[in-house]
């Protein structure tokens, strides 16, 4: 976060917590009263310079729109919900955050990552492509084997959720990362 | 009990994906507790990976395994505990306003499918502890593992957030002690048991997901457990398989053997590691082993 750098008027949204709010699971946004007890309790806040989800309720509360939604830092939440479960104000800080990241992924920016699971699923229906050493070795192990997903009935379902640009971008190319190793 | 032992199961992806030694020792262990497992139809990725991207699209992953299993009138049973988080609260915020469930199911009518919110999702443990019940575990135990001293991984799926999930208390976990308490072996207390694995942000910044990893190993090697015992396929890969990327990443060595929870059980009802998917895991248990070996 840097620190005492000021911030024309002209580059705040005012209306951006409303429309926030407006978001499946944004509308906790204004309940924060920025104690930080999520920021405090935050696992990945312990190892991390710049996650902290105090600053990013409170910089939808003050409507700095363009900066949290090009921001780094918003894909490291990890989704452990320690926040959700101990804010006093019952804001469910998670689902906000989501909803930040949903809208970034509604302009069609996301980290690569979730552009290869996307891509997989679309393809396969599971977010890896599981390999054929794998479905062998479920033979091997004795473990039935994965039933086939009904892709054209999956992707019919998909349609017309805001993230059309993107689906078509990973339909059109191939990708893979090893997220784990 | 009232309460039927057979469930779907349902996989989502990464226990197919690379941790078939949970899938093999699960099936195991529910077989010999009378639990018939029955394949889903179909399914896909219960969406909780692709949530950042688009919530709609994690409702509608869901909800689509959820009409698949529907049509067969039986619950779900599953070993992660994020399918069965995301599985229960799509099933719930849908159940709790008409217009978003009308709207998912109106993306699920284009293959002919329908959300009717009518079946039970649980993870393993909750089967475990609420439908088979502690008595019948300890009832199949034939070699009580009292030489051993453990500790508990439950991972924050499996409780949190907790208005959503509704089992298990997140801040004092004990549903995995209990089931570790039934085998013999002693469930260790340890600085940090509730702290997440970082596992969903590996992919964004492996340095922190690996400093949450670094600081779990270095906590319950310090507490002496004879090994970590977890209930997810996700927090395991990151103790387990990702351990020799952290004690690369930080020049140190950890030597913590992780085992899936029904790899421990399995043992304690005298089944073989062979058996068990013990060749599967990157940190081999020989001392855990052999400490079990000698005190028979």
């Amino acid at each position: 976060m840097s620190k005492g750098e000021g911030v024309k008027p002209s580059r705040i949204d005012p209306k951006f917590r409303y429309e926030v709010a407006k978001m499946l699971g944004g509308r906790d946004v204004l309940q924060c009263f920025q104690c930080g007890t999520c920021t405090s309790d935050c696992p990945v806040s312990r190892f991390s310079e710049k996650y902290r989800p105090r600053y990013i309720i409170r910089m939808v509360q003050l409507g700095l729109k363009e900066r949290v939604l090009n921001s780094d830092f918003l894909w490291l939440c990890a989704s452990c919900f320690t926040c959700t479960d101990r804010c006093p104000q019952g804001v469910e800080v998670a689902n906000v955050i989501r909803t930040l990241k949903n809208m970034t992924a509604m302009e069609g920016r996301i980290p690569e990552v979730f552009k290869v699971i996307l891509g997989n699923l679309v393809k396969t229906g599971y977010i890896y492509r599981i390999p054929d050493s794998r479905i062998k070795r479920r033979e091997e192990l004795g473990l039935p084997p994965l039933s086939k997903v009904n892709i054209e009935g999956l992707n019919k379902s998909l349609q017309n959720i805001g993230i059309g640009e993107i689906l078509k971008e990973v339909l059109q190319k191939g990708g893979e990362v090893d997220m784990w190793v | 009990m009232g309460v039927s032992q057979r469930y779907l199961i349902y996989l989502g992806c990464v226990i197919p994906y690379r941790v078939s030694s949970y899938e093999v020792s699960a099936r195991r262990v529910l077989n010999k507790l009378d639990v018939e497992l029955v394949e889903m139809p179909e399914f896909n990725c219960c969406g909780l990976p692709l949530e950042p991207l688009s919530h709609k699209l994690t409702l509608i992953l869901s909800a689509r395994n959820l009409a698949i299993a529907e049509q067969t009138g039986l619950n779900i049973l599953t070993l992660c505990p994020g399918c069965a988080g995301t599985l229960k609260k799509t099933s719930r915020e849908l159940k709790e306003s008409r217009a978003l469930m009308e709207e998912v199911n109106k993306h699920l009518g284009e293959s002919g499918l329908e959300f009717k919110g009518n079946l039970e999702v649980k993870h393993v443990s909750q089967v475990l502890i609420e439908d088979v019940g502690l008595d019948k575990i300890k009832k199949s135990i034939v070699r009580p593992l009292r030489s051993l001293r453990v500790a508990e991984h439950s991972g924050c799926h499996l409780s949190r957030p907790k208005k959503h999930i509704g089992f298990e208390d997140p801040e004092n976990p004990q549903a995995l002690k209990m089931l570790i308490g039934v085998t013999g072996a002693k469930a260790i207390e340890y600085v940090g048991e509730t702290e997440c694995c970082g596992s969903t942000i590996a992919a964004i910044d492996d340095k922190v997901s690996l400093s949450l990893v670094r600081e779990k190993l270095l906590h319950v090697r310090e507490a002496g457990a004879d090994a970590l015992i977890t209930i997810c396929p996700a927090c395991h890969i990151m103790y387990d398989v990702n351990q020799s990327r952290a004690e690369k990443m930080f020049g140190e060595k950890y030597n913590v053997p992780v085992l899936h929870y029904t790899q421990l059980l399995g043992l304690a009802m005298g089944m073989q590691p062979e058996e068990l998917g013990f060749e599967e895991l990157r940190v081999k248990p020989i001392k855990l082993l052999e400490k079990i070996q000698s005190s028979r």
